[in-house]
């Protein structure tokens, strides 16, 4: 819990900033979020010592207040994420992925505590997506995020939005435990901080410009990101374990979409100095619909796209998207229970070795949401990137009840 | 990511709001053809229902499948009215149930002559993202309702052909001017539609959808009309019958409030990510 509380105090400290109607304001409370259970099966036995073969459980809690005063001016969101697990100690854990307060004048916004941000379009990655660090313990495909402490402030112009943050505090990426699956070969060291390179370690204050906005069918977003890297390198300790290291580092990044008839076409890049040679990493494709499929109900969604990354791995922290194809198809039922399958794989077009990922949902009556995810290992050689994991082919199904 | 399409698919649709255009105001009465007539007296009411300047209200969805067994589906809608004939009206629509899609959110702006532009919120990462709004005969929603019965509701969408004067159906008291619509716009799924406008309050009653082997496909009936300020006609039940499939939706409208005093600001694409 160490990991949350300076979350917790600005969430407690924006509680508590007084509204200047409060007297005419009464606003409204909304409260929802969700149970899960969910369970892991791995289909192969495990790859390195110490790692469980045993059914993975999971329960997970996430309840949600918001409010909001009657004028939509003040705003304050609270939302604890919660998660205990019976394998891997790492992952039974805890996180604010909201807890803010949020002042929406005519001209500016302005936004304390913990929040999530989102930027970019692509579908593979999320190259210039850096606000937020990845609790990658969540999932493997790396689309959960750490609530991020932070002041916000924006402002929206006629020719677009204009968002400046200030993060005084650093969260650092959730890793697997030693019994846990899905690790690389070494344990990840869990019980020591990581090291930094910046003096201040966790509490150096990162900093982040984003514009936004749109021209005719075009959608265009600029960032630019200075402080610690999300992403960390890993160093070797006496007892055979990866301590993760977070260095410095300065990001551009451009996101771009066109969208036209049943087409988006979507662009991201970066361009990145620090921990390692400078370099620049881009993603690119589109995703093609065809609407009522055979005169059914069915849209089907098909998805290409192209990972590229110009980085040093031997400086630099290690990705796996570098030189590689992701191609998905998408099928969505238009049903009443908003049922949808997402299937697809990503292969490097090098070394052949490849991810194959299945999604599927629906939902069962007013308030259950039951889905299926698969994630498959395949043509991972010693030496590659994903051999590691090679073993760790996984079905895991859950079953949500939202209030 | 399975959510990217969920959302799409729910909230492709613009403005649920209510005013469908197929009424006539009064029949001049010098001599015209009856396609003449039927696009003069379209595009007079087109313009009786101008200057409302915005509306919000909430709504709620029912869906039936063909055993009866109902799912539904509550949503809050704001409408702000673009002045300029050239552009259509903007719109925001945000999803309270079911649960699990509470919080989504689609921006349109609508267009007449090019593409409408649509956004949509993701609540649950925060991302907003532009979306295609090339679907048009496909399911609102895994409703009875298609794209096109929300977004092709402007005047010259159409052809126009006045056929007959009869009682209204819903309101035998009331006359009826009863119009043939042919639409000119791409991808529709209807070869054709019958609408009966009264001619007291010109407000559609009732449409007859027509699918491209010219079967009757469904009926929409419009009930339980309220005026709002003495000046705008709002329907507050709609329900659509699907005569081939026996599934059948009815969408139920709250009180509307005009004149919130919204302005462009709150439907640009960066007011997404502050909604929810």
């Amino acid at each position: 819990m160490k990991r949350i509380l300076p979350l917790t105090c600005l969430a407690a400290l924006a509680a508590f900033i007084p509204s200047p109607h409060e007297s005419a304001q009464a606003g409204t409370w909304r409260i929802g979020g969700y149970t899960a259970l969910e369970a892991r099966a791995f289909t192969q036995d495990h790859k390195w010592a110490a790692q469980s073969d045993n059914l993975d459980l999971s329960l997970i809690v996430t309840p949600e207040f918001r409010y909001k005063s009657d004028d939509r001016t003040h705003r304050i969101n609270f939302i604890p994420y919660l998660r205990a697990n019976n394998v891997d100690a790492e992952r039974s854990h805890g996180d604010l992925r909201e807890a803010f307060y949020m002042y929406r004048g005519d001209e500016i916004e302005l936004l304390a505590g913990a929040n999530k941000v989102f930027w970019g379009v692509t579908e593979s990655q999320h190259l210039v997506n850096i606000i937020n660090q990845t609790d990658l313990i969540e999932d493997p495909d790396q689309e959960d995020y750490l609530g991020q402490p932070m002041v916000q402030i924006a402002s929206q112009r006629d020719w677009g939005k204009i968002s400046a943050y200030l993060m005084p505090y650093f969260r650092e990426r959730t890793l697997t435990g030693e019994d846990g699956r899905l690790r690389a070969a070494l344990p990840y060291d869990t019980q020591s901080n990581p090291t930094y390179e910046s003096s201040a370690e966790e509490w150096h204050t990162d900093m982040a410009l984003r514009y936004s906005h749109y021209i005719g069918d075009f959608d265009i977003g600029l960032s630019y990101f200075s402080g610690t890297s999300r992403e960390p390198t890993f160093n070797i300790t006496p007892r055979g374990e990866l301590r993760p290291h977070y260095g410095l580092i300065n990001q551009f990044g451009l996101d771009l979409q066109y969208t036209t008839e049943s087409w988006l076409w979507k662009f991201e890049a970066i361009g990145r100095e620090g921990m390692g040679d400078k370099f620049a990493a881009a993603v690119g494709g589109f995703e093609y619909s065809f609407y009522q499929l055979f005169e059914s109900d069915l849209d089907l969604g098909l998805l290409l796209e192209y990972q590229y990354d110009g980085r040093d791995t031997s400086k630099s922290p290690i990705t796996t998207a570098n030189n590689d194809i992701f191609a998905a198809a998408r099928l969505a039922f238009n049903d009443t229970q908003d049922s949808e399958i997402l299937a697809g794989f990503t292969i490097d077009h090098e070394t052949q070795d490849s991810f194959i990922n299945l999604e599927a949902e629906t939902r069962l009556g007013d308030n259950y949401q039951i889905e299926l995810r698969a994630r498959f290992i395949v043509g991972a050689d010693q030496g590659e990137e994903l051999y590691d994991f090679a073993r760790d082919d996984y079905i895991q199904l859950r079953l949500a009840r939202y209030f | 990511m399975t959510h990217h399409a969920k959302l799409s698919t729910l909230l492709r649709s613009a403005v649920l709001s209510g005013c469908f255009i197929f009424s006539l105001a009064a029949l001049p009465a010098y001599a015209m053809s009856d396609e003449e007539k039927g696009y003069e007296i379209a595009k007079k009411s087109d313009l009786s229902d101008s200057g409302f300047k915005d509306h919000k209200v909430s709504m709620k969805m029912i869906l039936r499948n063909a055993q009866g067994q109902e799912t539904t589906r509550d949503m809050r809608f704001s409408v702000k009215e673009v002045p300029n004939m050239d552009k259509g009206d903007k719109s925001l629509i945000i999803f309270d149930a079911p649960a699990d899609i509470a919080g989504m959110a689609l921006l349109s702006h609508t267009n007449i002559l090019e593409a409408d532009h649509q956004w949509l919120l993701f609540p649950e990462s925060g991302k907003v993202a532009r979306i295609s709004s090339k679907n048009k005969s496909g399911s609102f929603a895994g409703s009875e309702f298609a794209f096109e019965d929300f977004t092709s509701q402007e005047l010259n969408k159409y052809k126009y052909k006045f056929l007959r004067q009869e009682a209204c159906p819903n309101v035998p008291s009331l006359t009826c001017d009863v119009v043939e619509r042919f639409p000119l716009y791409e991808r529709s799924g209807y070869s054709r539609q019958i609408g009966w406008t009264d001619t007291q309050d010109f407000q559609t009653r009732k449409i007859e959808f027509y699918d491209r082997k010219n079967d009757l496909l469904k009926t929409l009936d419009f009930l339980k009309y309220k005026k709002y300020d003495d000046k705008y006609w709002r329907v507050h039940l709609m329900k659509m019958d699907n005569h081939q499939t026996k599934k059948s939706t009815d969408l139920v409208y709250d009180a509307y409030s005009f004149d919130n005093g919204l302005d462009d600001k709150d439907f640009v694409k960066g007011v997404l990510g502050t909604l929810y």
